[in-house]
């Protein structure tokens, strides 16, 4: 058995499940991950990446249109909360999924001082969310390349 | 390239998020299916042959677009229901208005749970509704509500060019085996007991079916492998 490979695994596994238990990722992807196989190897890089792309959108657009407090589309920022939270849901982003449920909850009643600080958690979130992805996919880059297998990881 | 034993089912999927495309259309992949993804209810209609007034030469226009109605066989719509525009229920309502389309299957889902919206959408004709995040589990419902239009379509085509087959079975399905297309389609349906009775509204009558749907099953597999004038989407997923 190869060591260094099994070295690999092991911490990829470790990681994968912290994630979890720190609540940064949910069920949802789980999900995605079994979605992948070997004909589509690259579909959790590939949809993570389109979401991390959704949320810098939607967050410069929301911050715009919360910017003066006398004129504030409330509609847009709504709208905009809705997408990430879906977008989020569908991801398995547990931190940010659960933001927008806060920032919708602002939105509802105007709360633009309430919206304000559910943006900038969001960012926060979704950023750090990013930076820990980025490790797990790099942690499974390394595996491959040393010849090993993904492994599947079984989260209770 | 091998011939697969279970038909393919070509789904059309419409979001305007691309986000969600890339997810559903991954998701009726893993399901075996070959995937259509539009942006919006107005592409779909498009897609469908069904949109009036649409210059060929419309840059607008999807490429992919059909002149001719139906040349184009989708077993299934699945479609966001807030969409900008045309909304996921608009787009419901046009199909079920259209002669050539209203017997295709539509699927809504949305990532909110609004009893009335649901309501509505199932009123209006729509097979299920499900809510984001969609999952396998979910779809893998919808395979007896895809085969119900294949197999129909299957027979039309029979019924259409009666001379073509070179089996003698295929030409002999025709008959009264027409109007028991519900019975054929039951037969095929997964365990019921994985079925829940609150979101799911099959429209296929439940009868105990013996002796006959064997025979006719057979031949209904026959024929799905004989030549066939419509264009197929071996393998090809394409995203406009």
């Amino acid at each position: 058995m190869n060591t260094v490979v099994a070295k690999l695994q092991r911490q990829f596994q470790d990681y994968l499940v912290s994630l979890y238990q720190q609540g940064f990722l949910d069920n949802q992807f789980t999900e995605l991950r079994k979605l992948q196989d070997e004909g589509t190897p690259d579909f959790v890089a590939e949809v993570v990446s389109l979401f991390f792309d959704d949320c810098s959108k939607l967050i410069n657009s929301m911050s715009r249109s919360l910017e003066r407090p006398e004129n504030v589309d409330f509609k847009q920022v709504d709208s905009g909360v809705h997408q990430l939270k879906g977008s989020s849901s569908s991801v398995g982003a547990r931190r940010v999924k659960n933001v927008c449920i806060s920032f919708k909850e602002c939105c509802d009643v105007q709360n633009r001082e309430g919206c304000l600080r559910c943006l900038q958690q969001v960012d926060y979130e979704y950023k750090m969310l990013k930076t820990k992805l980025q490790d797990l996919f790099n942690l499974e880059q390394q595996i491959v390349q040393a010849g090993g297998a993904i492994p599947q990881v079984n989260i209770n | 390239m091998v011939i697969a034993a279970e038909p393919q089912f070509h789904v059309l999927a419409v979001d305007d998020s691309l986000f969600d495309r890339k997810f559903i259309e991954r998701l009726l992949q893993k399901a075996s299916c070959h995937v259509t993804t539009v942006d919006s209810g107005y592409k779909a209609l498009e897609f469908l042959g069904l949109r009036e007034g649409v210059e060929i030469n419309d840059p607008d226009a999807v490429s992919t677009s059909p002149v001719i109605h139906q040349e184009v066989e989708v077993n299934l719509i699945i479609t966001d229901y807030c969409m900008p525009g045309m909304t996921g229920y608009d787009l419901l309502k046009k199909v079920k208005e259209s002669s050539a389309c209203k017997n295709i299957p539509v699927v809504i889902m949305s990532s909110e749970n609004v009893p009335a919206r649901i309501s509505r959408c199932l009123e209006e004709g729509a097979e299920e509704f499900f809510l984001k995040p969609v999952r396998l589990a979910d779809l893998n419902k919808l395979k007896p509500h895809m085969m119900k239009t294949k197999l129909k379509n299957q027979k039309l085509e029979e019924i259409e060019t009666p001379s073509k087959d070179e089996s003698g079975t295929a030409a002999a399905v025709v008959e009264p085996e027409v109007n028991n297309l519900t019975e054929i389609g039951i037969k095929i349906l997964p365990l019921q007991s994985e079925v829940e009775p609150k979101q799911v509204h099959l429209q296929v009558v439940q009868k105990e079916e013996q002796t006959m749907s064997n025979n006719k099953r057979k031949s209904v597999e026959e024929g799905l492998s004989t030549d066939r004038s419509r264009p197929r989407f071996e393998g090809i997923t394409t995203a406009v």
